[in-house]
């Protein structure tokens, strides 16, 4: 192997990383090490200026590899990719070294520990560089079409954001009526609209708009070909049962959430009178005045919070659901309404009205609304009273952990929202599910709509429980994600992706069954001979198959086993 | 054949124990940024390889960091908020245990190898866990080298 000519860059960040790191020190320290052509410390190395020297670097000095040692790889690696890319160095024999946020911010107290530790990090980036060999990434042409699937408030809004871009939209709807979940609700804060409403605006908007295709009652049941050009299967059930194929570019899921439905038994469920959150909003909504319950008024009511939410160890649904505090308050404005003088006892382990749904709160305790809080440990017991109605009893640790009974004509249990299942969906699309059993996003505040599958992105409330608008907010984010990529016709695959090297494969099969995503396969070679093979537009580049391989014959690029062990060797190594 | 596994009392002026970190690009190594970005303080001894999942790590590389001169690995893993794998916390347990064994195999106590979730916002428990691996390494004593 020829030897190596690498440029090593390290930043002072004006002080943030020099006042606790002595960074000339640390070029000192590495200019001797095998394969550096050029080291060199820069006031800003991101500053234009820099980014220039270090372009002429490459171009002057031929370098083919680059170690920049600055921030936190979150913020710049895109940057200096760029720059090599511009000098003609490929991108991916660039590695970015981490001296602020890990180093010298982590220790302005030890400037001699921050310098050594500043020297082992910039060794262990030289000793990858010199490993690193150049990738491209594979091109696709994209398709300007979406599918989005699933027709409630986030995938209706979604569509019509899209088809305002310019992108042609599929939307694929499970059920024979368009808007899902929030078509069935009633007035809704702030503004008291209906729900049917809202949903009324939308459809009419997407069946203005020529370039959205809507098709109810289907399904998707199959996605092949890979980003840019998704080759779906989709399965109609209205008359008669057919499947259509079409290719779109990117898929935008917004499936939705079900109810929490409580078990037999759980705060008096089953009992007469013990009804759900949804069930109460439906008797509500439909009430013209007071409630009446099978000829009997209804005027105690008891609402228990956080059931299906919030379960600790007892139960699967460890998450808040946080629309549940603030749809139960508004619930129990809306009883105000029809009947001012019910009386309605709130029994909560923590009121999360957040935000404007505060306000809400105030005013439903300004009305006369009781607010009791029972532990967590010790939750209200529901029980047929003697006289037909319902008994609550609850520790109310707001009055002194005293035991309270409440006599209600009617309980509600606030639930939550829960996955829905779409075990089918799941499997055609390979999208991954969090432990919670929604959606998974690649990060919840960096990459909020994006899943590692390149070109799937969710929103609403198959993420994660939303509110109504909580769920269009994140559908338009969807969409400008969605959009961004196929507006320019065609977009680049990250290559660093596992690869299997051919000679080591002994075709045990051990790792076939390992990938979600499918990418790995069997493929004939020459002589009858077969190896695994990894398909570089369906790997996601995690990497999990590589240590399951008996053989070591699968290695990440950008992360192989000789440059990790070079990595740590770097950062072992004693600073002389 | 019983295996002896070393272990010494801590020792006056020496220096802190070396700790090895594998972060995960979206989800740990951002955590561990953040607790620089809050000045929080760790001991330098402390440096860390982002890779974009734990279940990527091989356990040749924990046992080889250790017999270069870490005294001690930490996993910083996805724990469940994997975006790639839904079984990753299983298959960093195997991960876990099959080093732990190579470890053994090799006379290095299986304490050198610790791993915890560290989630994206996990600054102060990042913190808290390399103070608290940091005592148990202290107490190890360095690795002795046959």
């Amino acid at each position: 192997m020829t030897a190596r000519r690498i440029g090593v860059y390290v930043c002072h960040c004006g002080g943030n990383i020099s006042d606790y790191v002595d960074v000339d020190r640390v070029i000192d320290a590495v200019k001797g090490e095998e394969g550096v052509t050029v080291a060199r410390t820069a006031m800003f190395t991101c500053s234009d200026a820099t980014q220039q020297e270090i372009y002429d670097d490459i171009q002057s000095l031929g370098l083919d590899g680059l170690v920049v040692a600055s921030c936190s790889p979150k913020l710049h690696t895109l940057t200096f990719r760029g720059v090599a890319k511009r000098a003609g160095l490929n991108p991916y024999r660039y590695t970015q070294v981490n001296v602020r946020e890990q180093c010298s911010w982590a220790h302005t107290d030890d400037r001699e520990g921050a310098t050594e530790k500043a020297i082992r990090l910039v060794r262990a980036g030289i000793a990858r560089t010199a490993l690193l060999a150049p990738l491209d990434p594979t091109v696709v042409e994209t398709v300007p079409k979406t599918l989005v699937i699933g027709a409630g408030i986030a995938g209706l809004r979604a569509a019509i954001g899209l088809a305002d871009i310019g992108l042609s939209v599929v939307v694929v709807e499970r059920e024979a009526e368009l808007g899902g979940r929030v078509q069935a609700f009633g007035p809704m804060y702030p503004n008291d609209k209906e729900g049917s409403e809202l949903i009324g605006q939308l459809v009419e908007q997407v069946r203005r708009r020529e370039s959205i295709a809507v098709f109810t009652q289907a399904e998707v049941v199959k996605k092949a070909g890979s980003f840019g050009n998704y080759v779906v299967d989709i399965r109609t059930h209205s008359s008669s049962s057919m499947t259509m194929q079409l290719s779109v570019g990117s898929i935008i899921v917004a499936t939705g959430f079900a109810d929490y439905q409580p078990a037999e038994g759980e705060y008096g469920y089953g009992i007469d009178g013990v009804v759900t959150l949804p069930e109460y909003k439906a008797m509500l909504d439909a009430a013209k005045g007071p409630l009446v319950r099978d000829g009997r008024p209804v005027r105690d009511v008891a609402y228990v919070y956080c059931v299906g939410s919030r379960q600790g160890d007892q139960g699967p649904n460890q998450y808040c659901s946080r629309f549940c505090c603030s749809a139960a308050v508004h619930a129990s404005l809306q009883l105000h309404e029809k009947d001012p003088a019910a009386r309605q006892y709130h029994l909560y382990r923590d009121m999360r009205t957040y935000g404007k749904y505060e306000l809400m709160y105030q005013e439903s305790r300004e009305q006369g609304s009781l607010y009791l809080k029972f532990p967590e440990g010790e939750p209200p017991a529901v029980a047929k009273g003697a006289d037909g109605r319902l008994l609550v009893t609850v520790r109310d640790q707001l009055t002194g952990q005293k035991e309270v009974g409440i006599a209600v004509d009617l309980v509600v249990l606030v639930t939550g929202m829960v996955p829905r299942e779409n075990r089918e969906l799941v499997k055609a699309l390979k999208l991954p599910i969090g432990r919670d059993g929604f959606f998974n996003e690649i990060h919840p505040k960096l990459r909020p709509v994006e899943t590692v599958v390149d070109g799937v992105a969710i929103c609403g409330a198959c993420q994660a429980p939303k509110s109504s608008s909580e769920s269009v907010m994140s559908a338009l984010a969807a969409v400008t994600q969605s959009a961004a990529i196929l507006r320019q016709g065609r977009a680049e695959l990250d290559p660093q992706v596992a690869t299997v090297d051919a000679d080591l494969c002994t075709d045990c099969g051990d790792c076939y069954d390992v990938c979600p995503y499918d990418a790995i396969a069997p493929q004939e070679m020459a002589a009858g001979r077969k190896v695994a093979m990894i398909n570089p537009a369906t790997c996601k580049g995690c990497g999990g198959c590589a240590p399951l391989c008996p053989a070591g014959a699968i290695d990440l690029q950008g992360y192989t086993g000789a440059q990790v062990v070079a990595m740590i060797d770097g950062l072992a190594r004693e600073v002389v | 054949m019983a295996v002896q596994l070393e272990r010494r009392l801590p020792e006056a002026g020496r220096k802190p124990p070396r700790i090895l970190v594998f972060s995960t690009n979206n989800i740990s190594d951002p955590g561990i940024d953040l607790a620089g970005s809050a000045h929080m303080h760790y001991s330098p001894s402390v440096v860390t390889i982002a890779l974009p999942c734990t279940s990527g790590i091989s356990p040749d590389w924990i046992v080889r960091a250790l017999q270069q001169g870490f005294d001690g690995v930490f996993i910083a893993s996805d724990g469940e908020e994997c975006a790639y794998l839904s079984d990753c916390a299983e298959r960093s347990a195997k991960i876990f245990e099959t080093a732990q064994a190579r470890m053994q195999e090799c006379s290095i106590a299986p304490a050198r190898l610790r791993m915890a979730a560290i989630c994206s916002v996990c600054a102060e428990p990042f913190t808290k866990y390399m103070r608290e691996f940091r005592q148990v390494l202290e107490e190890l004593g360095p690795i002795e080298r046959e």
